[in-house]
């Protein structure tokens, strides 16, 4: 009895004494305190720590493979820049060749016209040429064959005659004449009848002279 | 202080005078909240509140950081700021990019715990800070304690602990005393001051606040005068309250911050 009451005043007397000494520490309050910290710590160390860490680790990782991948696109957009210069430098080389081309294939048709219409020029020059030396000589030998006409009939007439024409009135005299049978129709009884009519004219009229000439070479060949 | 002590000296002697009422002042008596059983096993308020604290910081860190991504969400952008004060502004900056990382858990639940703690000595419904009850503050340096002395001893031996302890470059004859000085201070200084000053501090922040609580709610049961009396009592109240707030959560960094320090004092190659 008496020592229960000993040991419940003590209890009451440290009870009071944890009451009235603040720096005396309540032991159950040490221990729990322990056991706070070591819980707090356990979930902060394995469930809070680790979780932000990562998600740090993870941030850092994006920011350097966000750079990392920056510079990457920097040195495609400078390739892709260094390329579409090439190709601008290469389309305008190829304007410029087709531009020279086209040029020179103009240049070229414009030589090749220009000498055609000089070669064509030149060809006509040289036919109009051709034919007017042809003209000139054809007259040429008209004249001189009217000339010896005279003279070869006359020589043929002389020797068969038998007489001397040398004397020119009497040669022109006789060449008339026979200029005149001619057209009289004497020696060619079948052409009076076309030649009678145009008969007054004959004389004044130098123009007619070839085709009389012809007819006249047509006659004497006949007689 | 002093100008409390005065308001609580004067308040009794004037009370006394006029009405003879009694006004009691508060005593260490108000820390002592048993809630099951009683003697020196009691399982008193602080204990259970600090369970409390504890669930609370563990369910809603876990909550918060669960899911931390790289692109934050609210939670967890309000979570990196609070983790990164202890983490870089505390381990880092004191202990060293180095060995740092480490640390962060012990160092992060210390401020954590405390900061929790300590305010609810001023937030409803608690209105009573667990490092007011000494038992705790020692618990939190011990943890503190044995963890500084043993990183110590593991990275430098035990010979080569006590010896970097001593600065180098001292003449021979001072190093036995500055030896004994240190010794002091590794082992006694450093968790003594450690596990007061946040007890002191709480302590003495809880018997202001009730104080001037009792003390404003006195003066409204007497006279006219002390009715009137009362009103500038209640603002010093509200006042304590907002100094409160700041010293509850400064003592919170300061512990944290010294515990870093005396990590980063353990590991260093030198004094």
């Amino acid at each position: 009895m008496q020592f229960t009451a000993t040991a419940s005043s003590v209890v009451s007397l440290a009870s009071a004494e944890g009451a009235k000494m603040p720096l005396i520490p309540h032991i159950p309050e040490l221990i729990f305190g322990l056991v706070m910290i070591g819980i707090l710590y356990w979930v902060v160390s394995t469930k809070v720590v680790p979780n932000l860490e990562k998600a740090y680790e993870e941030r850092r990782a994006a920011i350097e493979g966000g750079m990392e991948q920056a510079e990457e696109a920097q040195a495609q957009a400078q390739a892709q820049a260094a390329l579409q210069q090439y190709e601008a430098q290469l389309h305008e080389a190829r304007t410029e060749a087709n531009a020279i081309r086209e040029e020179a294939r103009a240049e070229g048709a414009s030589i090749v016209t220009e000498m055609r219409d000089k070669a064509q020029a030149e060809a006509s020059r040289i036919t109009e040429s051709a034919k007017r030396q042809i003209e000139a000589e054809r007259q040429q030998a008209v004249v001189s064959l009217r000339s010896e006409v005279g003279t070869l009939s006359t020589t043929l007439a002389s020797r068969i005659v038998g007489e001397s024409l040398e004397d020119e009135v009497r040669q022109k005299g006789l060449i008339d004449r026979f200029l005149s049978e001619l057209e009289g129709g004497t020696v060619r009884p079948e052409k009076v009848a076309a030649a009678s009519v145009p008969a007054p004219e004959q004389a004044d009229a130098p123009a007619q002279g070839q085709l009389d000439l012809g007819t006249d070479g047509t006659a004497g060949r006949d007689a | 202080m002093i100008l409390t002590a005065l308001a609580a000296g004067t308040t009794t002697a004037v009370v006394a005078a006029d009405e003879g009422g009694e006004f009691t002042t508060p005593s260490p008596d108000i820390f002592w909240l048993p809630l099951i059983g009683e003697g020196n096993w009691a399982i008193t308020e602080q204990m259970v509140w600090g369970g409390v604290s504890v669930l609370v910081l563990s369910v809603a860190m876990v909550a918060l950081s669960r899911n931390a991504a790289i692109v934050p969400s609210k939670g967890q952008w309000l979570m990196e700021g609070f983790y990164n004060f202890a983490r870089n502004g505390v381990a880092r900056d004191m202990i060293g990019t180095k060995h740092f990382l480490k640390f962060v858990p012990l160092l992060f639940s210390l401020f954590a715990l405390i900061l929790l703690n300590n305010w609810m000595g001023i937030l409803p419904p608690v209105m009573n800070p667990t490092m007011g009850k000494i038992g705790f503050p020692i618990a939190l340096t011990l943890v503190v304690y044995v963890v500084y002395h043993w990183i110590g001893i593991k990275k430098h031996g035990v010979k080569g602990y006590f010896a970097h302890m001593v600065p180098d470059g001292l003449p021979g004859w001072i190093k036995p005393a500055i030896f004994f000085l240190e010794l002091i201070t590794y082992f006694i200084t450093r968790p003594l001051t450690l596990a007061l000053r946040l007890f002191g501090n709480m302590f003495a922040g809880h018997m202001l606040i009730v104080l001037f609580v009792s003390a404003g709610a006195f003066f409204l049961t007497q006279g006219v005068v002390f009715k009137l009396l009362a009103v500038p009592t209640f603002i010093m109240a509200a006042v304590m309250f907002l100094f409160e707030a700041l010293v509850q959560f400064l003592q919170a960094y300061v512990f944290t911050l010294l515990s870093a320090s005396y990590i980063a004092g353990a590991l260093a190659d030198d004094h």
